[in-house]
């Protein structure tokens, strides 16, 4: 496909406009350098994609499908709503598609030693999963507070043989997990390949984990043209870093008449400062490799986030998104932790389909807007993850013991 | 001639560079033991400010630094605490911190604060020169060194590009890995040092891990000055009379004063 227009970016310094480059310790320079370089080889190399849309389909699960939710549409009562499902990946959530797409590029390297940091556990169980698979070995940085309220991840990464380290400075959180994720990369820089998850990072990484990503996309504008014979009129997805959004937002960019939206967590309330609604409420700043919106004090100093979904408890965002917000091309509205145990609650009643709490987000923001479109619009959701690891927390939310 | 290349000016001499973070224990200590460094043969001081996300620091200066923080030590703190040692201390001082702290207080105001507090250059580990364009010359403009680092792991290419860069000196770190106290310095240091050598006319000053006075003596064969932080601070936390930080300081003067021939 011919990319045009804003498709385009970023340039070859890894700018989305104002936004992405390579804040990095010159240590880390030539290690960036080499993965730009083996990121650029495989761009143009059928037997890597092939190799990719193998496992996509007999590994990943691969198309998911575009599921028309007719009882969610019936009770919001307007749009019709439809979930690009996600949720029915390996490993529970869209984070397979870029951990298997490094995962193919850091073997091409030859590099035998992958480290990844995790929040809500899913990028953590995915690369565990792509290492287990191709015989790699895994490390994972996790928040201790992540640890304790994701602990039935940890388990499932320990059973695929990774090697979960708990951090436990700062906020003890995502941010905290990048941070010595980086400091691991910095010392072992020779032999270890970085598994980045998400749209953050250094360039390449906003640019390669998108274009892994961006299957989710390419998919659900095939599904929609197949089914409905044009593509949505809005398309909705939760945002952290920004990974399952940017991912199903690329391949829509040049259809100026889809509208994108992302939801960010709002968490007790934009006016405390207890959220993590990076574009919302954050000012631009440099946070693990480029430049971005960023949630930081009147210093410079970065925010200790906070949500109920430890997958958008995260400070920064990526490049390409502050990109959108700016251009206008996409929109960003926020939701908060109760709004989303609502969508939460709401898509399990009418569906009986359990989202993670980061993809309720979107549901909570889609349901609400659905009820003030016309019958004849479209709603994608991307429904990012499935719900089972937050069992605890919902429970715990919803005062129940278990 | 800045006062950064005055220290260098001497020939054979090493420079001693050590680090503190502003702030930690407290901001009396730092204002208490630059003027003790000073005093006892150091040639530059690194400040530290604290940032919230120091990735290139491993645990003592992490640790110091979100104590420094916890002190609600600011970019405007430390400033005021570099004016407050000028008045009493003439060997350059120089900022060390991460991009964002400087990129929020805005590259002007923070350069001219800079100059006004008599402070000489700043080190960013977290900005390579391909981003650096915009602080070079805001630098300049105020009379501010923007000294750059090299590590094991850069190529011929990016020695060239720090040297034509680089103001004041380059900050060579003598391992891939964070700051921190180490037992071994790399078997490669010699190496790395004569590599950039060949194509550097800075001076050279090496950092990353070392922290006795056997490890300062293999630098100092090799280099123009040596950069000691995490054990500076381990000594801080030990003693807050702060004699074993002066006692410390002594012995490595010592050590460099007999490497000053070569």
């Amino acid at each position: 496909m011919v990319k045009k227009g804003v498709a385009m970016l970023p340039d070859n310094r890894g700018y989305f406009g104002d936004y992405g480059g390579r804040f990095v310790p010159e240590t880390l320079v030539p290690a960036v350098d080499e993965l730009m370089a083996a990121y650029e080889s495989i761009k143009e190399d059928t037997a890597f994609w092939s190799e990719f849309e193998t496992l996509s389909r007999e590994y990943s699960g691969r198309p998911t499908p575009l599921y028309e939710a007719e009882r969610l549409t019936g009770h919001c009562g307007g749009a019709r709503i439809f979930l690009k499902r996600e949720d029915l990946c390996h490993t529970g959530a869209h984070k397979i598609n870029n951990a298997l797409g490094q995962g193919l590029l850091a073997r091409r390297m030859g590099k035998k030693r992958i480290i990844a940091e995790t929040g809500a556990g899913q990028h953590g169980v995915a690369t565990a999963a792509v290492c287990a698979k191709l015989g790699l070995k895994c490390i994972i940085y996790m928040g201790e507070e992540d640890v304790r309220r994701q602990s039935l991840n940890v388990f499932r990464m320990k059973l695929m043989g990774a090697d979960v380290r708990t951090v436990c400075v700062g906020s003890c959180t995502l941010k905290d997990a990048i941070n010595e994720a980086m400091r691991d990369w910095v010392t072992n820089v020779v032999d270890t390949y970085y598994l980045l998850g998400s749209v953050v990072g250094p360039h390449p990484y906003p640019a390669m984990v998108r274009d892994f990503q961006s299957v989710i996309g390419k998919e659900t504008r095939q599904q929609s043209l197949e089914r409905l014979g044009r593509p949505p009129d809005y398309i909705i997805a939760c945002v952290g870093g920004g990974s399952n959004a940017m991912g199903i937002f690329h391949p829509f960019l040049d259809d100026k008449n889809v509208k994108l939206i992302g939801v960010e967590a709002a968490g007790k309330g934009l006016e405390t400062d207890k959220h993590a609604a990076t574009l919302a409420a954050g000012r631009v700043g440099v946070l693990h490799g480029s430049k971005s919106y960023v949630l930081q004090d009147a210093a410079g100093q970065i925010w200790e986030t906070h949500s109920i979904s430890a997958g958008l408890d995260y400070p920064g965002v990526g490049p390409e998104h502050s990109y959108l917000k700016d251009t206008g091309r996409a929109t960003y509205v926020t939701v908060t932790d109760t709004q989303a145990l609502d969508g939460f609650k709401l898509l399990c009643a009418t569906e009986g389909i359990l989202p993670a709490l980061e993809s309720a987000h979107a549901v909570a923001y889609a349901s609400t807007m659905a009820g003030t479109l016309e019958k004849d619009k479209i709603i994608v959701i991307n429904l990012s993850g499935r719900g089972d690891k937050d069992m605890g927390i919902v429970a715990g939310a919803l005062g129940v013991k278990l | 001639m800045s006062r950064i290349d005055s220290a260098f000016a001497r020939k054979g001499h090493k420079a001693l560079i050590p680090y503190v973070t502003v702030g930690y224990p407290s901001v009396e200590a730092t204002l208490k033991v630059v003027p003790l460094l000073a005093q006892n043969g150091c040639d530059i001081v690194e400040l530290g400010i604290p940032f919230s996300d120091p990735l290139a620091d491993g645990a003592t200066i992490q640790k110091a630094s979100f104590h420094a923080l916890q002190n609600s030590v600011t970019p405007q703190l430390c400033l005021d605490a570099a004016k407050q040692l000028r008045k009493t201390v003439d060997i350059p001082l120089v900022f060390m911190t991460y991009y964002n702290p400087v990129f929020s207080y805005g590259f002007e105001k923070f350069c001219r604060a800079c100059h006004d507090s008599g402070v000489d250059g700043l080190i960013i580990p977290d900005l390579p020169p391909e981003e650096g364009s915009e602080l070079e010359s805001v630098t300049q403009k105020y009379g501010i060194d923007l000294i750059y680092l090299l590590a094991p792991t850069s190529t011929e290419e990016r020695i060239r590009l720090v040297a034509r860069k680089s103001r004041g000196f380059i900050y060579m770190v003598s391992v891939t890995g964070v700051t921190g106290a180490r037992n071994n310095l790399s078997a490669n240091l010699e190496e790395f040092v004569s590599r950039v050598r060949k194509l550097a006319n800075q001076p050279l000053c090496v950092g990353f891990g070392i922290s006795t006075p056997e490890q300062a003596g293999r630098v100092a064969r090799i280099a123009d000055g040596v950069i000691v932080g995490s054990r500076i601070i381990q000594l801080m936390e030990e003693d807050d009379s702060l004699s074993k930080v002066e006692e410390f300081v002594k012995g490595l003067r010592e050590v460099l004063d007999t490497y000053s021939s070569l």
